[in-house]
């Protein structure tokens, strides 16, 4: 960032490139801080919350699997984060349906929602193996799927972002929203673990 | 071209060309036979954008679903879904 130096060695190679792309016209100082401040801006916390906000009203639900954009206006959240919109699809995991996701070509994220991405999310075998064995993934995740449970690998190949809707827990019809939230994790938003 | 030329529920078959320029087909994906689950809208067609064109083709984004049998040979059992550009899938037949 512009307003911001190191003297690491990586922070000087990516200065060197920021100034080369700047220099060549693609970019500026002020896209450069807008977009890492977006980015910043991003985190695990929001999609719980756009999660809780599904499981506790049924309506919202409905909007959110019909128009995942307009339904995260909703709560002020927004998918404006790169160069040109995303959309922003939500998936929903059943009793017998479960979605994961993955960016094969190379880590696609919806990182508004569930913040930096894990290492892992951007590694080769996790990119290479789940789409073509989900189910043993899974497990290595601690997540053992029951043998009839339908999996769907969403791979990340456009412009869409994906998020997973885990299924509520049993034995949380008492909680309020805020406490539902505390609930959701990154990887259940993923796919990896159930919530 | 914004007018889709397929409709949920079509059955479509992915180019088997491998460019020689960034693409979004994933190569796995190549040459299947999938289904239509859903028409995305309109998005400027990667390929042309990485080549840095000033005008790139804007074209309908197809989610397509194959079974992974399909793509992996057996067992298969799951779904993969992948997100096609228009000028990457043709009518199977």
């Amino acid at each position: 960032m512009s307003g911001q130096h190191s003297n690491s060695e990586i922070a000087v190679r990516v200065r060197r490139l920021e100034e080369r792309l700047i220099g060549a016209g693609l970019t500026s100082d002020d896209q450069l801080d807008a977009i890492i401040g977006r980015v910043a801006s991003g985190s695990p916390a929001n999609g719980a919350r756009v999660v809780a906000r599904a499981w506790v009203d049924p309506a919202y639900r409905g909007r959110l699997l019909a128009d995942g954009n307009r339904a995260l206006e909703e709560l002020g959240f927004s998918m404006g984060h790169g160069p040109q919109p995303q959309r922003f699809t939500v998936v929903e995991n059943t009793p017998t349906r479960h979605n994961v996701l993955v960016c094969t070509l190379c880590s696609c994220y919806p990182i508004a929602l569930l913040g930096p991405s894990p290492s892992w999310y951007k590694s080769e075998a996790y990119r290479a193996r789940v789409v073509r064995e989900p189910r043993e993934v899974l497990a290595e995740f601690g997540l053992e799927l029951p043998a009839d449970t339908e999996i769907v690998v969403h791979d990340t190949s456009a412009e869409s972002r994906h998020m997973v809707l885990p299924v509520r827990p049993d034995g949380t019809d008492g909680l309020a929203e805020a406490e539902l939230a505390a609930l959701v994790t990154r990887e259940g938003l993923i796919g990896t673990a159930v919530v | 071209m914004s007018e889709p030329r397929f409709a949920v529920g079509d059955r479509v078959r992915t180019s088997t060309v491998d460019p020689p320029h960034h693409t979004r087909l994933p190569r796995y994906a190549r040459g299947q036979v999938g289904e239509v689950v859903e028409v995305q809208g309109t998005w400027p067609l990667a390929d042309d954008r990485a080549q840095g064109f000033a005008d790139p083709r804007v074209e309908p984004v197809y989610t397509v679903r194959f079974p992974a049998a399909d793509l992996w040979g057996p067992p298969g059992g799951h779904w993969v879904q992948v997100e096609l550009w228009e000028s990457y899938l043709e009518v199977a037949t």
